[in-house]
């Protein structure tokens, strides 16, 4: 029966199911609630786990490292400034080949200071060598976040779960939580053939030089692109179990006679699917969401545009002076195909601008541009910014006049 | 059985003369008759009189082999697995530079997680320890882990070529604390390490010197036999670094602490609780010039006497606040040379 949970206790609730033994955790918005959660599950003995209360994210990092190492199943959390002050451990456990669990309650980045949500936090550690799942909803992350604990020791591989900051984890939502029996059945107890042991000595973490480590980035390349199967496989035997499934990589949403599509990470595909059915007189669009952004599913998003003439981006995130992170990975992957998809790349809802139904709108319209633009920031509201900031029509980028008056 | 040469081939000296227990059995005789545990094996790649890697060694043969260690960055780890090659004969994991502490807090809490019995060891370098590991290490002894952390100091970035650190003593050159016409080395003193964890209402704390092998391993005992945090300094001489021959790093460890420049105390939740005390102490110029690193202040000029009398100062006064002026028969006369006595000079 669904419970109506706040999306951040539906995923302690899921953390807990899955019977970790060493969380680490370092307090931010919007990420604390989901371990004030467990912290309360283990004060009141209903989890039986350590819970360690690190004083900063890099040691909450290292020390579910250590754990896991020493063979435990581990869980950490963290969002923004946390992910990046963790980005030095985040790319040492993906490289140590660590298996554990992270979730990102997607947050900006400092500065200008925002506590809201966008998801320049995980795009930020994108290349760091770990799984990275976006989720939709609340049960999504619920179903996700147990998937993860399998699919992170299936490949000894580093799982992030990425949910939208306040949007997901301070809404409260109708969730059906898996019982401990199935989750069991689901989930084997957590063994890593590496684990630190008097009685098998090994030496984990040392220095290659030139003749190794080209090798040892091969196979962690080759390791991530592998595990697609292990999330599809994970994806399609929960839904075996539960009923829910996905979409394993990629969400593909919508008629195969659509000419338009829309990409998207994380809980505005919600909006736009609403939208949709909101307008239904406008032409008929192909939602695609990407579930999965590494491994990045190339092959799947090749799949999913068949039939498509406009594909538009919306991305939470963008890399300044670049463009669309997304954007730009997609068109790589559509790169050389025939009759591929125009792209049309927008950042969107950063720093927590609201993403409203009328996004949708907006976004159609600019597949049916006759001329497509470069990037752009779509909900940018270009009458607060001075002449000079009004890209694209702005020249060249110039200091603003020095005020004598007031430097003096 | 002493003599036969074992696989390990090192075997115990006598350590403390008693030891017979009630049963008959003398503990002390028996362990003396045991091969010691080699938990860092030979062949590693440590540079010629590395007092890092004898201490290393003399640490794990005093803890080991039911343990597992979190080593940060450094000449320890580098000189020590060069892959596919490893020194180590104990579970072993590098992960960075400044989270050795926090590493061994979750390697710790996932082996009590386990219901396993497995001591966990921190070791780090003095960069590791007293600069960027500070804030991990202080988290690991707040939160009480049962790791015991092992600084190895070298009172400098060694790894990288001599860079100065918190750990450097005052005066001392180093590439980035050079000795020129307008500078004699470092400007800072050194921090004060021992009593800032001491701090942390920390169950032992102890320093000790590779020149007193003996002392080194009954740190090291009673240090993993305390359920929780546990800190042990060793002053550790890099002739690299310091600029002496490598066959001098004894010599040059055991002037330091001749001198009073380097106390060998040990600290229990704050309190001073044992020094090895030093009937004579030597002028700290006999420790200074066995060392390139202090050359400069060898110079008829005042600024250098005024450097020499301040570090005479330091060494009179680490004499004085811990007590080291033993009045009974020299410790480095005698057989019991490089044994603390417990409660120091001042107790005695």
């Amino acid at each position: 029966m669904p419970q109506a949970l706040e999306g951040s206790q539906a995923i302690a609730r899921a953390v807990a199911l899955c019977r970790p033994q060493v969380v680490a955790a370092y307090p931010i918005t919007p990420q604390t609630h989901i371990v004030e959660n467990i912290a309360k599950l283990v004060a009141d003995g209903a989890l039986e786990c350590e819970y360690v209360s690190v004083e900063s994210e890099h040691s909450a990092a290292s020390v579910v490292l250590g754990a896991a190492a020493a063979g435990a199943r581990a869980y950490t959390a963290s969002a923004s400034q946390g992910i990046l002050l963790m980005g030095e451990v985040l790319y040492n456990i993906a490289g140590l080949r660590i298996p554990l669990v992270l979730t990102c309650a997607n947050r900006a980045l400092s500065a200008p200071l925002s506590i809201w949500n966008d998801q320049q936090d995980s795009m930020a550690v994108r290349d760091a060598g770990w799984i990275q799942l976006y989720c939709a909803g609340n049960q999504e992350a619920v179903d996700t976040t147990i998937q993860a604990f399998r699919i992170t020791q299936e490949t000894e591989l580093p799982v992030m779960v990425c949910v939208d900051g306040f949007t997901l984890t301070h809404t409260l939502e109708p969730i059906e939580l898996p019982s401990q029996e199935d989750v069991d059945r689901f989930l084997p107890p957590f063994r890593f053939a590496r684990a630190l042991d008097p009685a098998q000595p090994l030496s984990l973490g040392t220095l290659v030089s030139p003749d190794w480590f080209t090798e040892a980035r091969h196979s962690q390349h080759g390791a991530l692109l592998a595990a697609a199967a292990n999330i599809e496989a994970a994806d399609a035997d929960w839904a075996a179990l539960t009923g829910r499934a996905w979409g394993g990589l990629l969400e593909v949403d919508g008629p195969a006679a659509a000419r338009i599509g829309i990409l998207t990470l994380g809980s505005i595909s919600g909006t736009l699917q609403d939208a949709r059915a909101a307008w239904p007189d406008l032409p008929p669009v192909r939602l695609l969401r990407l579930r999965a952004f590494r491994p990045f599913p190339a092959a799947a998003l090749r799949a999913a545009c068949e039939g498509l003439e406009t594909l538009v981006v919306l991305e939470r995130a963008l890399s300044p002076g670049g463009g669309g992170i997304v954007t730009a990975e997609l068109c790589a992957a559509l790169y050389g195909l025939d009759a591929a998809p125009a792209v049309r790349g927008f950042a969107v809802g950063l720093g927590g601008r609201d993403v409203p139904l009328e996004t949708y709108r907006r976004a159609v319209a600019a597949a049916l541009a006759p001329e497509g633009g470069e990037f752009a920031v779509l909900d940018v509201d270009l009458d607060k910014l001075p002449e000079a900031d009004r890209y694209p029509e702005a020249g060249p980028c110039a200091a603003p006049p020095v005020d004598s008056e007031s430097s003096r | 059985m002493c003599g036969a040469a074992g696989r390990f081939g090192v075997f115990a000296m006598n350590e403390s003369g008693n030891g017979t227990q009630p049963g008959g059995v003398d503990l002390d005789a028996l362990r003396r008759r045991q091969p010691r545990f080699q938990g860092l094996d030979g062949g590693h790649r440590a540079c010629l009189g590395c007092a890092q890697a004898l201490a290393a060694r003399l640490v794990l043969e005093a803890a080991g082999p039911d343990v597992a260690v979190a080593n940060a960055t450094g000449c320890l780890e580098v000189f020590t697995t060069p892959w596919p090659e490893s020194a180590w004969r104990v579970p072993w994991l590098h992960s960075l530079f400044e989270n050795a502490g926090a590493v061994a807090s979750g390697m710790e809490t996932a082996f009590k997680a386990q219901g396993r019995a497995v001591k966990v060891l921190a070791f780090a370098g003095d960069g590791g320890t007293f600069d960027i590991g500070f804030q991990s290490l202080s988290g690991m002894i707040e939160r009480h882990h049962d790791v015991l952390y092992v600084c190895y100091d070298n009172e400098a970035y060694m790894n990288t070529g001599v860079q100065r650190s918190s750990s450097t003593p005052h005066a001392a050159a180093t590439t980035t604390s050079p000795a020129g016409r307008e500078r004699l080395g470092k400007r800072h003193l050194k921090k004060d390490i021992l009593s800032i964890v001491a701090a942390h209402h920390m169950p032992y704390a102890a320093t000790a010197s590779v020149a007193y092998p003996s002392d080194l391993r009954k740190k090291v005992r009673r240090a993993v036999a305390v359920e929780g945090p546990t800190f042990l300094l060793i002053h550790s001489p890099c002739p690299l670094g310091w600029g002496h021959d490598g066959a001098k790093s004894i010599e040059v460890a055991r002037l330091a602490i001749e001198t009073g420049l380097v106390p060998l105390i040990e600290l229990e939740r704050g309190e001073l609780i044992g020094a090895m005390p030093i009937r004579e102490a030597r002028p700290v110029t006999d420790y200074l010039k066995a060392q390139a690193r202090f050359r400069h202040l060898f110079v008829d000029t005042p600024q250098a006497h005024r450097e020499l009398e301040h570090l005479q100062a330091l060494a009179d006064h680490n004499i004085e606040i811990y007590g080291l002026r033993g009045t009974g028969p020299d410790p480095r006369d005698t057989a019991s040379a490089d044994t603390v006595r417990r409660g120091g000079a001042r107790w005695a």
